[in-house]
């Protein structure tokens, strides 16, 4: 019975796409799938031929709210911060720091802001969002939202900022810390790969 | 620079035991594979167009070609021929005011898609334009090379095939060689091009690219997993192009093209123009869009953008 | 189909006899071909890497020798128009010398698009049925289809009247005339198609302007005449044929006609580029003056235009039309002028600079210049033979022997001595003097 559906599936398949589709798939029940992994590994599987028809299916998308996102970029050994911060009294004192964190020079509004305005002081693991909300680092894009709103829009949508993953399945995305650093955001320079050869003939 | 005369491929030397053994390689070449040819050239040199490959046949054109690609490189190689995804048609985006011309897509673009080394083939040429003039190719600096990018004063225009709706170049194609896909995608049959170039005279985006001798990869960097009308290994004398990545783009799940993931400030974008819910469709819809050379109508999938 | 097979073997017999010049006239261009050979083939073991064509200039002197070429073949109505249309007697008598040119030059025309494309293998995929040909979206494939059309058409024609004159029947004019009225569109079209071909490029602004297809006709309508002037002064000086002043005299008007109307669409294209100055400039620019330094073409083209002018007073004024001194100098200069100005200086600037704007200066590598002397020999070994064949046929030096089996020739040498100019016009000069004892095959 299931067979006959099968047959029934892709006789429908083949009036249907004349073409491409119908030559692959109808040739056997079950195809043969393969397919490199990232090591460059060589993997064969069975797949039923029916699986091979395949539509873009908008709503098996991920969920609207999900965001999922690599750890954040800590600098070596530096998190948690409670390893340090436990303990010690929070210093609401605005100042400059001098005996640790001085590699963090601060360009970002500096004027306007210093560190305990997005760093949660009653627990350093965490970030603090004007509202009073407690996030973690890895939902640091909320915090950098408050003030970037339209970067922020964009980004859910996948405009501003890298996403990877699958542009039909699940997504990843990069934190805004990712690229650019929270203390002094600007997207520094890289060098460029080497330009093409030139033709070979000519006054070049 | 008198040794990279010498080396020059273009100067003319005819000794005659090379012409004889020319004449008797090329005389192979030019018309019908000898009687001691073994079978798989037969099957190759009669093999229809991709489009009338029987059910039957295809399986077996995959086949013979993993097998000569696999000899050739030493290690296995899988060609593949999945087909469009219903209800897709690829849409890409290029954020201007984020691309620093760092090439890095350019690169990446070779290794995923088995692009000769050399000679060598870029399918996407980067250049660098001045931020006074705007879009004015005629300003265009192909082979800009300073120690960092981006420059003061200068912006980045990244140029690959546009993958048009109206495309000259399959309109143009004597053999229907090269065609548009159902999403989009204009693929070239690399066993039925006649090598005639007359597509790469019509390409206002010079994205066409042609074998001029037989295309030389590093065997430890070819990318094993190629589909048939995209990055398997190209034969001497065809053209090719940027294929949007068929060989990941078209898999359920598909990852993004290569010059996407690799993309450092996140410029590229890429999705389906029919899924009203997707970063394509969103950056068309509220960013600022250009297209290239749209006075000729070309109706590219490629849209260049302002994300700020 | 006995008969034919006659006729075929008395041609072989008699294109292998001829003077010592005939000789050695074919000697080179046999030469020529193999060394013109050897190099194509060589270029078959490593690809066109070997020309110095990019992806930047993807088409160069090839295609550039194959757009010239299709110009002289079309060239060949110039006198069908006059010969049977208005029935004008002394161009009657030569217009079949007209077809065989385009024969000749349309065998050259698809040997230079077969040296240029990257699978000559694969030419196959071309034939429809066994292959697809993309036919009518390409331009290309109409080109292969007028192409092949008009060659078949001359072929037909040329062969058919050449035949029945050398069984002494006369040709049934009413499957003659159809075809030679026929050939009138057809060459207008192989013309009009190769025009079309790169007219229809959008990406190319140099070429994307509508006036290129009559200025396509107008060159042709020089370069193809002139060549056959050039042709027919040496063979009525150095065969037994003769051809007679007046119909070369009418073509040498016909071509001050044509080159006036080259030269007036040349301008009306110079100053619509010049005068409104956009973007699409770039091209006729770096073909005129360079464009960032870059100035390859800018002595040919001048050179050209200079020659093309030089050649359109010559030809403008009667007196130097006449003389046949200057008549000569100006189908030389013709011919060199239009070969610069439709070949190169048309097919380059449209790659120059290419369509992202980067200049590449492509001139030919020593291949490609052989190649194209080895397709040049190869055109003139076929014009040669046939010419070799016509000419006694319409002198009557060749024909079917009185037992309507063996073959009469009358011929033995083909080329002469260069005869006296006070001989011409005194009809066929049947001497024993210039010829060796007529050989009668039976």
């Amino acid at each position: 019975m299931k067979r006959i559906i099968i047959l029934l599936k892709l006789s429908v398949l083949g009036i249907v796409s004349a073409g491409l589709l119908g030559l692959l798939t109808v040739s056997s029940e079950a195809a043969r799938e393969k397919y490199f992994d990232r090591s460059g590994r060589l993997i064969v599987i069975d797949k039923p031929a029916a699986d091979l028809l395949r539509t873009y299916d908008t709503k098996n998308r991920p969920p609207e709210k999900s965001f999922p996102v690599p750890p954040p970029p800590f600098t070596e050994g530096i998190f948690p911060c409670s390893d340090c911060h436990e303990g010690m009294e929070p210093n609401l004192q605005r100042r400059t720091l001098e005996d640790m964190h001085t590699d963090i020079l601060l360009n970002h509004a500096e004027g306007q802001r210093w560190c305990l305005d997005c760093h949660n002081p009653e627990d350093r693991d965490t970030l603090r969002l004007v509202s009073g909300e407690v996030i973690p680092f890895s939902e640091s894009y909320r915090l950098c939202g408050q003030c970037h709103g339209d970067k922020y829009r964009d980004w859910r949508k996948g405009i501003h900022g890298k996403r990877t993953g699958f542009w039909n399945g699940d997504k990843e995305y990069l934190l805004c810390a990712h690229c650019h650093n929270p203390h002094d955001p600007r997207f520094k320079p890289i060098h460029p790969m080497p330009p093409p050869e030139r033709p070979a003939r000519g006054p070049h | 620079m008198s040794e990279k005369k010498k080396c020059d491929p273009r100067v003319f030397q005819l000794s005659r035991r090379k012409a004889l053994k020319g004449l008797a390689a090329g005389v192979g070449v030019l018309a019908i594979p000898s009687p001691k040819a073994s079978a798989s050239v037969w099957e190759s040199f009669f093999q229809k167009h991709f489009k009338e490959l029987s059910k039957e046949d295809l399986p077996k054109v995959l086949a013979r070609m993993e097998e000569q690609y696999s000899r050739e490189y030493g290690r296995p190689v899988t060609v593949k021929a999945t087909p469009h995804i219903e209800g897709v048609k690829f849409g890409y985006g290029l954020d201007l005011s984020r691309c620093v011309g760092c090439r890095r897509c350019v690169y990446a673009c070779v290794s995923e898609n088995n692009q000769s080394r050399e000679p060598q083939i870029h399918w996407i040429r980067v250049v660098r334009l001045n931020k006074e003039k705007g879009i004015d190719l005629s300003e265009a600096e192909h082979y800009y090379n300073p120690r960092e990018v981006p420059e003061k004063g200068h912006f980045y225009l990244p140029v690959q095939c546009q993958q048009c709706e109206n495309a000259p170049c399959t309109k143009v194609c004597p053999v229907q060689a090269t065609w548009r896909e159902n999403d989009g995608i204009i693929v070239v049959d690399y066993n039925w091009c006649i090598g005639c170039r007359y597509c790469m005279a019509a390409c206002p985006y010079g994205a066409r690219h042609f074998n001029w001798r037989k295309s030389r990869i590093p065997t430890d960097e070819l990318n094993p997993d190629t589909h048939y009308l995209g990055n398997r290994p190209r034969p001497v004398g065809v053209v090719e192009k940027c294929t949007f990545c068929i060989q990941k783009t078209r898999e359920m799940p598909g990852r993004y093209p290569a010059c996407e993931e690799i993309c450092p400030v996140g410029a590229r974008k890429f999705g389906n123009l029919l899924d009203p819910e997707s970063e394509i469709r969103y950056l068309i819809e509220n960013k600022r869009v250009f297209l290239l050379k749209e006075d000729l109508n070309t109706q590219p999938k490629f849209f260049y953008f302002y994300g700020s | 189909m006995k008969e034919i097979w006659h006729f075929y073997k008395g041609t072989f017999v008699l294109v292998g006899k001829g003077s010592k010049a005939y000789y050695i006239w074919v000697g080179a261009l046999l030469v020529l071909m193999a060394i013109g050979a050897a190099a194509y083939v060589q270029q078959l073991n490593q690809g066109l890497a070997l020309t110095a064509m990019t992806d930047q200039v993807s088409w160069g002197f090839y295609i550039s020798n194959f757009t010239f070429l299709v110009g002289v073949a079309a060239a060949a109505v110039l006198l069908v128009i006059p010969a049977y249309v208005y029935h004008w007697k002394p161009i009657k008598e030569i217009a079949v010398l007209g077809e065989l040119l385009a024969i000749s030059a349309i065998v050259m025309c698809l040997l230079f698009v077969t040296v240029d494309i990257g699978r000559p293998d694969r030419f196959w995929h071309l034939i429809p049925g066994i292959g697809i040909l993309n036919f009518p979206s390409s331009l290309l494939a109409w080109d292969v289809i007028v192409l092949n059309g008009y060659l078949i058409l001359n072929l037909v024609i040329a062969v058919y009247i050449l035949y029945n004159m050398y069984y002494r029947r006369e040709p049934n004019k009413s499957f003659t005339t159809p075809l030679l009225l026929l050939s009138i569109p057809a060459a207008i079209s192989i013309h009009t198609v190769t025009a079309f071909l790169y007219n229809g490029l959008g990406a190319r602004p140099f070429w994307n302007a509508s006036i290129l297809a009559p200025r396509f006709l107008a060159s042709a309508f020089c370069s193809g005449p002139a060549f056959m002037i050039l042709v027919f002064l040496l063979i009525r000086r150095y065969t037994r044929f003769n051809i007679k002043d007046e119909a070369i005299h009418k073509i040498a008007e016909l071509i001050a006609y044509a080159m006036f109307i080259n030269l007036f669409l040349l301008g009306a294209e110079i100053f619509k580029e010049y005068y409104t100055d956009t973007l699409h400039l770039a091209p006729m620019k770096y073909l005129f003056q360079g464009l960032h330094g870059h100035s390859a073409l800018v002595p040919w083209i001048w050179t050209a235009l200079l020659f093309n002018i030089s050649a359109f007073l010559i030809f403008l004024v009667p007196e130097t039309r006449k003389n046949h001194v200057t008549l000569v100098l100006g189908c030389i200069l013709i011919f060199i002028g239009v070969y610069i100005e439709k070949g190169m200086g048309l097919i380059i600037p449209g790659f120059v600079p290419d369509v992202l704007h980067e200049i590449y200066e492509y001139s030919p590598t020593g291949i490609e210049l052989l190649v194209t002397a080895g397709i040049w020999a190869t055109g003139f070994f076929v014009f040669t033979m046939l010419l070799r064949v016509a000419i006694p046929i319409l002198n009557g030096d060749f024909h079917v022997s009185d037992d309507g089996v063996g073959y009469y020739i009358g011929d033995q040498l083909f080329f002469i001595p260069s005869r006296k100019r006070g001989a011409q016009g005194q009809g066929r000069l049947g001497t024993a003097r210039d010829s060796a004892a007529p050989e009668v095959n039976n």
